[in-house]
């Protein structure tokens, strides 16, 4: 095992490691591998002094629970891996310890105009058309590390014309021993007049040390793309996630996106998203519950850069135990971008005295004939309502679950699919006891 | 059944009732009038288990049970049933699980099976009858966007399922108009059996006409002032309260 040096910063130290065990495919342009170490070099992995980073001190966490990294993972069989199709009639794919693998993923006899396949394996002009022209390597540390050492993911691409009827279902599994890092990159297009549903799931099969998974996700929405897109985050306590996903939408698309956290001891979402066409329309929603000592930090950005366009964004959160959450909602509305519609509600409900929850919604609006609102909630448990469900005989754990799924229901009504919804149901059961 | 003995109770630091003595026998329908703010809600609030009221002295046995240490969904387990002056509403919560829910910890409670998913839905069906309770009211959230009077029915919808020992009904009546009066008194008398108890709380006469009391108590100012038969009723009808209040004011 490799012991971070007390000379070297802990950037340093990850770098090196993760060019140690980095899987050599190449699939990012120089330049912007080049931008990526430059930043990584010059800002480094950000700790609380970084505004975007203030309630979650990465470098700190990688300094104390990732003192070495030595990527011993263990094999994952299928009868294993395939406990985790939950979704039905679904395109299942599978990334397993960070990779794709094309052998226990559904992938031999896809629908027409659908290609799922490793993204170093993707077509040529596929990949330099996208490749790392939405997600700025010189924005953002994850972002940066990801560019210069992203291992193996998918590329899912529809071609034009084509509406894909079953959902693709990513399935995100790890197990190792010791402690693990890695860089997954995908890749995600849709062209003009296409729809396609989205799932990806992230969970733990058997850990003994710790691990840290750092995604990155372009999507690309041409025009008239329709898609509805679905996160699910059940990882373990030891598991610690950032999560990035650069969307990008032309005309008259239409993204949805539910993002929803129950485990992990870290989960950091970057979710960004690009309006740079007309009549588009993006939805974003969220739930999380944050319990014991987790760390859930969702940031947000709309960025509305063309007229009449609108965007719609909830996240609802439940914190209890010594949990923290973040929710940093950012919307841009550029000069050019008259006629907006944006609006953003959180909503969250404290069950614990130790548990905290930092919201920050943050309009930027440089047009001037736009309809934005943003709001933020924090409540308690109802009591009046917790003291008529108990004196029908219904006790605290019960009540307390009755209200929470009440509160939760709002984001998960939204689910399209009925057996995804349903898991989601039985997901926030299981996380609220 | 019920046996209340000097019942005095707080909140935030004044004392609301003020010595209650009140015995409740299976079979019987006990009637408590009397004018706003004496402290009706505060008994029906003190019996099922409140916290926020404070008892400071007095006990109350429920079949046989110190019941003041008891927590409010025990009590409900044990029988007691309280249809609140104010129902709460609660979005999200449908009203056939919240009901389900109820229904099937009290039933485990007492060493019996959930009920079969066909018996309840059965149950249900016929309880719905009984209140004359819109079927698509049974499948909303609990109270959400109920009007005042479903609101009431619905509170006696729940009695019907979960069928207490006990059952207080906090001014039911009041807001109801007379058609919507004589379904919840109906409901209350269906249910009435030599087993069973009703205590049905009321600022008038009116539903008293409907559901007929064994006994009538004035509650004023945090004490029963006085008891009697059906007669007391429609004697506080003709004289009104004021005549009670100079009786019995204390300052
Ligand atoms: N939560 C409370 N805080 C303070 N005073 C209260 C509270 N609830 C009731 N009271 C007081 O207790 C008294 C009795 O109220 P209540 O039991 O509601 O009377 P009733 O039901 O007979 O109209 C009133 O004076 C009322 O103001
Ligand atoms: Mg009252």
């Amino acid at each position: 095992m490799n012991i971070i040096d007390q000379k070297i910063s802990t950037t340093q130290f990850v770098s090196e490691q993760l060019n140690k065990y980095a899987e050599k495919v190449n699939f990012t342009p120089d330049t912007a591998l080049i931008e990526a170490l430059h930043y990584l070099e010059e800002k480094g992995i950000p700790n609380n002094k970084h505004e975007d980073y203030k309630y979650c001190n990465i470098e700190g966490i990688l300094k104390k629970e990732f003192k070495g990294i030595d990527n011993k993972y263990t094999a994952i069989s299928a009868a294993s891996a395939n406990k985790y199709k939950v979704v039905e009639d679904c395109i299942n794919v599978f990334i397993i310890n960070g990779k794709f693998s094309a052998e226990l993923s559904d992938v031999s006899k896809l629908p027409k105009g659908l290609t799922i396949t490793a993204i170093a394996g993707a077509e040529k002009s596929l990949l330099v058309k996208h490749v790392s022209q939405y997600a700025a390597a010189n924005t953002d540390a994850f972002i940066a590390l990801n560019t210069a050492y992203g291992g193996n993911g998918v590329a899912v691409h529809v071609e034009e014309g084509n509406s894909i009827k079953e959902a693709i279902h990513i399935i995100n599994l790890v197990s190792a021993e010791g402690n693990v890092f890695s860089n997954v990159r995908n890749l995600v297009v849709a062209e003009k007049n296409t729809s396609l549903s989205l799932i990806e799931t992230f969970e733990t099969i058997d850990l003994s040390g710790k691990y840290f998974t750092n995604h990155l996700t372009e999507v690309i929405l041409e025009e008239q793309a329709i898609m509805d897109s679905y996160r699910i985050q059940n990882e373990c306590d030891q598991a610690y996630q950032v999560n990035t996903t650069q969307v990008h939408q032309h005309k008259n698309s239409n993204y949805t996106t539910n993002t929803y956290t129950f485990n992990g001891a870290l989960v950091r979402n970057n979710l960004n998203v690009v309006i740079d066409g007309q009549q588009a329309e993006a939805h974003l929603n969220g739930l999380f519950i944050a319990k014991g000592q987790q760390l859930v930090d969702n940031h947000t950005l709309v960025d509305h850069q063309q007229p009449n366009c609108n965007s719609n964004e909830l996240y609802k959160g439940i914190i209890t135990g010594k949990a923290t959450a973040v929710f940093n909602g950012k919307i841009y509305v550029r000069k050019d971008a008259q006629k907006t519609n944006a609006y953003q509600s959180s909503k969250n409900i404290l069950l614990s005295d130790d548990g905290t929850i930092n919201t920050k919604p943050q309009l930027e609006i440089y047009a001037d004939d736009v309809k934005c609102s943003h709001g933020t909630s924090t409540g308690k448990i109802d009591e009046e309502a917790m003291f008529y469900l108990k004196s029908r005989g219904i006790g605290e754990e019960n009540a307390k679950r009755l209200l929470m799924h009440a509160f939760a229901g709002e984001v998960v009504e939204k689910v399209k699919i009925e057996s995804l919804k349903n898991y989601l149901e039985e997901l926030i059961t299981v996380n609220l006891k | 059944m019920l046996s209340i003995k000097n019942l005095k109770a707080e909140i935030e630091g004044k004392e609301i009732l003020k010595g209650i003595d009140l015995e409740v026998k299976a079979g019987e329908v006990h009637a408590i009038m009397g004018p706003n703010g004496s402290g009706k809600s505060t008994l029906s609030s003190v019996l099922a288990g409140r916290e926020e009221y404070e008892v400071t002295e007095g006990e109350v046995t429920f079949n046989g049970k110190n019941i003041l240490d008891l927590a409010p969904e025990v009590r409900a387990r044990e029988g007691l049933f309280l249809a609140f002056q104010y129902p709460v509403e609660i979005p999200g919560v449908s009203n056939i699980n919240f009901l389900k829910t109820a229904l099937n910890e009290i039933r485990t409670y007492n060493g019996q099976e959930p009920m079969e998913a066909k018996d309840f839905l059965a149950l249900i069906k016929e309880k719905q009858k009984l209140v004359e309770l819109d079927g698509k009211l049974a499948n909303r959230s609990v109270n959400e966007g109920f009007s005042g009077g479903e609101k009431k029915r619905n509170e006696i919808f729940q009695m019907a399922i979960l069928n207490p020992k006990l059952a207080i009904l906090d001014e039911t009546d009041s807001g109801l108009d007379i058609d919507a009066l004589k379904i919840v008194a109906n409901g209350v008398n269906q249910l009435k059996s030599k087993d069973n108890a009703t205590i049905v709380i009321t600022h008038y006469q009116r539903l008293l006409d409907y559901i007929v009391p064994d006994f009538v108590h004035i509650l004023y100012q945090g004490r029963i002032v006085k008891s009697g038969g059906k007669e007391l009723a429609l004697e506080l009808e003709a004289k009104g309260y004021d005549e009670i209040k100079k009786q019995f004011e204390t300052v």
